[in-house]
């Protein structure tokens, strides 16, 4: 018998065993559902597949009585325009800073430990002042996305942008580069693909902001009608609002490694 | 086709002297090989040739005049790693420095410019044996096409001085030969200065025509801090089978000159 760590499971193996926790996880739903109905059939805590099926139906596929809109349309359009828009500047924002804080010794004798000290501002902690500022509009959400994730952004990109091998700038050097040109041509180019993957991995948090920007003071958003709906414990609509704010960021997610993967080519290439 | 001078240099790291009383004349189109053992500063001093640090006394001039105090076109370099820009081409990487010459805004050549840009570099590239793979990245080549990718990327700027830092440490025997090959055919056909750093004393003998070695003197442990290396031997290297002069131009000036010379003082 070899040892476990030396044993690979089959393709099909492999499958199964990924389907395997979500499987578990349904199943486990499915019983829990099942039990407390049985016990009280106007249960709210677990609702049962169909009710679960007519909350989609009502807020995807019917016009809102008051409204006329459809509600599952306009809280997605809503906050994922909140979120582009707060990832939009914190990415700008911070490739820029990130680069410069990275390559220029004196923007980085400026920026690192005031970077540092604001990236331990709990953002959250702020979001009264941002309110204050800003009201309670869609900027206020917008600053709470790109504050909360910009420190991480700029500090990433910094110390990706220092582990250029310092070989590198020199050549570019004797190549006859200025600053801005090793900016342009050999910093950047390179420090792209790692901008994506440092929104890729704060993405969760830029959710976690809206949602609780949302879920403060909002008119619409996922976020919003999670939480209004917490009031009725409406677990019919909030678990299919879960799983969609879910499937959303799995795709942005996907989206941006595709990008990445299919724009920067020579990072992949003659990697077997 | 430059001469260097170095005039007494020191470089010292806080209280740690790492060179001392570096003093010596290189003649234009020399090749230099700089050996010595590891931590004996022959990189240090490299790196002050390249203006990436500077002497802590002493200076280094290039046809008498004192060394830029940073790196600058006319001193190309190819370092063991790294010296190739992984997210361009092979022929990207060749063409960068010209784009970055002629476009000081964007470092980007378009039309006209951009092909004779690229027809320059496509030569270079043939040059160095690499004119197959002009479409592929640094992380597809070979350890030595890579370094062959390096040495065309800095000879595209015709430099005075090249500058090598253990350029061949990394490469298999037998295509390390091919790399002396074709570097030696390019020295030939620039007349340019080279400098190359070697822990590998049959390269220095079969590339240089002239071996410097650094080493300390002083090797007591109370002595490490306060001596650092100096030249302990300098040697001429006669090459048996040099190549025949008259296919270089440069050198044959050179020997219509001594000629003169010698028949001025007969």
């Amino acid at each position: 018998m070899r040892r476990l760590i030396n044993q690979y499971p089959s393709v099909l193996n492999r499958l199964l065993l990924a389907v395997l926790p979500f499987a578990l996880v349904f199943l486990a739903y499915a019983v829990a559902s099942e039990a407390r109905l049985a016990d009280n059939p106007a249960d709210k805590l677990l609702p049962a597949w169909a009710t679960i099926q007519a909350a989609i139906i009502r807020m995807g596929f019917v016009p809102d009585m008051r409204t006329g809109d459809f509600l599952l349309y306009v809280d997605t359009m809503a906050s994922l325009e909140r979120l582009a828009i707060g990832v939009a500047f914190a990415t700008v924002i911070g490739g820029i800073i990130g680069i410069l804080q990275g390559l220029i010794p004196y923007v980085r004798a400026m920026m690192v430990n005031f970077t540092s000290v604001v990236s331990m501002i709990p953002p959250l902690a702020i979001l009264p002042i941002l309110f204050i500022t800003f009201g309670l509009g869609e900027l206020s959400k917008v600053v709470l996305i790109t504050f909360g994730i910009l420190p991480y952004i700029v500090r990433d990109l910094a110390q990706r942008t220092e582990e250029i091998p310092h070989e590198q700038i020199i050549k570019a050097q004797t190549l006859g580069a200025s600053t801005w040109q090793i900016i342009l041509r050999v910093v950047l180019p390179q420090m792209l693909p790692r901008l994506i993957d440092s929104v890729r991995l704060s993405l969760g948090s830029a959710w976690l902001y809206l949602i609780a920007a949302e879920a403060i003071a909002a008119e619409n958003g996922l976020g919003y009608r999670i939480f209004l709906m917490r009031r009725y414990l409406a677990m019919d609509v909030i678990l299919p609002y879960v799983f969609w704010i879910t499937f959303l960021a799995f795709t942005l997610d996907f989206i941006l490694r595709f990008t990445q993967r299919s724009l920067f080519r020579w990072m992949y290439r003659g990697q077997a | 086709m430059s001469s260097v001078c170095v005039e007494n240099v020191w470089k010292s790291y806080g209280r740690q002297t790492v060179l001392e009383r570096i003093s010596f004349t290189v003649e234009q189109k020399s090749f230099i090989a700089l050996v010595g053992p590891s931590g004996c500063g022959k990189s240090t001093f490299l790196r002050m040739l390249l203006g990436d640090e500077a002497p802590s006394k002493g200076r280094i001039l290039i046809d008498g005049e004192p060394l830029m105090a940073e790196p600058s076109p006319d001193r190309g370099v190819v370092f063991q790693k790294y010296s190739v820009f992984p997210h361009l081409t092979c022929l990207q990487n060749v063409m960068l420095g010209l784009e970055l010459a002629a476009a000081p805004r964007l470092g980007i050549l378009l039309g006209r410019r951009r092909r004779e840009a690229k027809d320059i570099s496509r030569a270079m590239l043939g040059n160095v044996g690499l004119g197959a793979a002009e479409n592929k990245y640094p992380s597809e080549l070979s350890g030595g096409m890579q370094q062959r990718l390096a040495i065309a990327q800095a000879l595209v700027k015709k430099p005075k001085l090249l500058l090598l830092d253990e350029p061949f440490g990394a490469l298999d025997p037998g295509i390390r030969a091919g790399v002396h090959e074709t570097l030696l055919e390019l020295w030939h056909e620039t007349g340019m200065t080279v400098f190359m750093v070697t822990h590998d004393l049959s390269e220095a003998f079969k590339l240089g025509t002239r071996v410097i070695a650094f080493d300390r003197r002083h090797t007591r442990p109370e002595e490490m801090e306060a001596y650092g290396a100096t030249i302990t031997f300098d040697l001429p290297v006669y090459h048996p089978v040099p190549k025949p002069p008259e296919i270089i131009p440069v050198f044959a000036e050179e020997l219509d000159e001594k000629a003169v010379r010698y028949k001025a003082a007969v």
